[in-house]
């Protein structure tokens, strides 16, 4: 049996893991377009800030420990699904059995004039950091286009770096995938305190400059001194090399409850898989690090025959910017005829609001106060009704004795 | 085939008297000395890595440590695989060497039994006493309100 693997990450360490609890003899094969090792992509901001000197998700003796043999630095440029054969950019053939997709998501740049231009870069992969790393310096001005998760990230980094940063970004507000209005006006605040800079409602038009990047202009008109440009807009499922084939692709590839696409022997899972959300009832890419090792190791369990099945998730987060905290997770701007709930301490920057709808939690978010979160998520994934204890849901302290003793019993004991 | 260990640390709020004596014992056996006084005077004494609920308007209090899971999900939302599995005993076991304080364990635990280590900024969690072999809030629980238990095979 060869089980081959597109992608060198979270996905595909969840697969030869899950392959290894079942088939210790399997050939593993691993192909990747980059050189490295296997990395964790959202340590690319805490190395960028020096808070971490190495990035690798794994050990180094992992690929040998696992026995996979890993081909890096070769891009795969199509998939034969009929010979099933991996086909490289060398033209070398790769036959599989069993085939994993994780290409995973590449980001989404506009074409914007100038981004071909020195120091302009994403913010996704562990050469984008090294790049950003030579670029910057001690009072760069560096403009990061895109307030959501990874840019904000990046704009951590770049002021523990000691540059100027200047953020813009389309929609009227940050965050708008982890957070309402309300608590995107908290962080917006604490990084303004920081030196941030927001321009919202706005994009860049023009990057200009000779070789390099030396400045931008807004839609706004206003121009902007600028060393660097990170585009941090977004990302999208890697599935160019998917079109024109048989393979079902919406936005993701497909997949069903055991992480199998539509065609047979192939399965995906993590960034570029689109499987089911659980709170929406339909499938949907949730780009989350979680999520990519749960769908890899369950795609890997599938693989070598042994049936399990992915219950599906909904999108939670939980990121940091200095020291201030967020977690969220499910619905962030709920429907109309919702009950909320609603905590907010302008002192301490604590912010909590819980989505109800018949007793059960649509999604809630806390900012500064996250402890024991997970019993949240948990019974957002198994359905509870939390309507005799509610308002316990926003108290700093919730645990257990909030509960109802029997439910308790069941949850610490499981009995 | 990954060793997981069957051992579960469970307590009986019948009994618990709230003295916080767990997590006193439990700071001294990660504190690096035999001593209680010291390891209380430390200026980086470890956060206790067992939870004491209590509330006011309660009667009733209990400890609280990870359970182990079987099928852990910590691990697997782990960014840097700092919260592992230690291959020896089959425990899971937080490097706090690698963690970078994301949190993301703390979001997925269904126990809520992760605890941020406020000195350290690191995740901080039960070991079941990986160093001497036996949990030391379990042998020193004035009434015996701690039990360790070894599950069967194939109980959760």
């Amino acid at each position: 049996m060869r089980y081959v693997i597109i992608g060198n990450s979270i996905a595909s360490a969840g697969c030869i893991e899950g392959i290894r609890k079942e088939d210790v003899g399997g050939e593993i094969v691993v192909i990747s377009d980059e050189p490295y090792h296997i990395y964790s992509r959202p340590l690319i901001s805490y190395w960028l800030s020096r808070k971490v000197t190495d990035i690798y998700y794994r050990s180094m003796d992992y690929y040998e420990k696992y026995r996979v043999t890993p081909i890096l630095g070769k891009r795969v440029i199509k998939v034969d699904f009929e010979a099933k054969d991996v086909i490289l950019e060398t033209n070398e053939l790769v036959h599989y059995d069993k085939l994993l997709i994780a290409t995973g998501g590449k980001p989404f740049v506009p074409n914007t004039p100038g981004a071909g231009k020195q120091n302009v870069f994403t913010f996704i992969k562990f050469d984008d950091v090294k790049g950003i790393d030579k670029a910057i310096f001690e009072g760069a001005n560096v403009i990061v286009i895109g307030a959501g998760l990874s840019g904000l990230k990046a704009v951590e980094a770049l002021l523990m770096r000691k540059c100027n940063v200047t953020v813009v970004e389309l929609a009227g507000r940050i965050l708008g995938s982890i957070l309402d209005e309300e608590g995107a006006a908290i962080i917006q605040n604490a990084l303004e305190e920081k030196g941030v800079r927001f321009f919202l409602e706005n994009s860049v038009s023009e990057i200009l400059g000779e070789e390099k990047v030396n400045k931008v202009r807004l839609k706004s008109s206003d121009m902007i001194p600028a060393d660097v440009v990170i585009f941090a807009i977004g990302v999208i499922p890697n599935v160019d090399i998917f079109k024109d084939t048989p393979l079902k692709i919406n936005r993701g590839i497909l997949v069903n409850e055991k992480m199998e696409t539509s065609i047979p022997n192939v399965y995906s899972a993590g960034d570029v898989a689109e499987a089911f959300d659980m709170l929406i009832g339909d499938n949907r890419v949730i780009p989350i690090l979680p999520n990519a090792y749960i769908q890899g190791e369950i795609a890997g369990l599938n693989m070598t025959g042994r049936e399990t099945i992915y219950k599906g998730s909904f999108p939670m987060n939980s990121i940091g910017f200095f020291d201030i905290h967020i977690m969220s997770a499910g619905l962030v701007n709920p429907p109309q005829g919702i009950e909320v709930l609603r905590r907010f301490q302008p002192d301490k920057r604590i912010y909590r609001k819980v989505y109800l709808k018949d007793g059960k939690i649509l999604g809630f978010m806390f900012i500064n106060s996250i402890d024991r979160t997970g019993m949240i998520v948990d019974f957002m994934k198994n359905n509870i009704d939390v309507s005799s204890f509610k308002e316990s849901l926003l108290s700093d302290n919730f645990g257990f004795l909030d509960l109802p003793r029997e439910f308790r019993k069941e949850k610490l004991l499981g009995v | 085939m990954e060793l997981k260990t069957k051992k579960r640390i469970y307590a009986k709020e019948d009994v618990c008297i709230g003295c916080h004596l767990c997590e006193i014992y439990c700071i001294l056996a990660h504190s690096g000395t035999k001593d209680l006084i010291k390891a209380f005077n430390r200026v980086n004494r470890p956060s206790p890595r067992v939870l004491v609920e209590e509330k006011e308007g309660y009667s009733i209090t209990f400890a609280l440590q990870c359970r182990h899971c079987d099928d852990p999900l910590c691990t697997k939302a782990c960014i840097t695989s700092a919260m592992h599995r230690d291959e020896k005993t089959g425990y899971i076991i937080c490097d706090e060497e690698k963690c970078v304080g994301c949190w993301s364990c703390i979001l997925v635990c269904p126990y809520g039994a992760i605890i941020r280590d406020e000195n350290k900024k690191v995740a901080s969690k039960c070991d079941l006493c990986i160093e001497s072999g036996s949990p030391i809030c379990v042998e020193n629980c004035p009434n015996e309100a701690l039990e360790l238990r070894e599950l069967e095979e194939d109980s959760k």
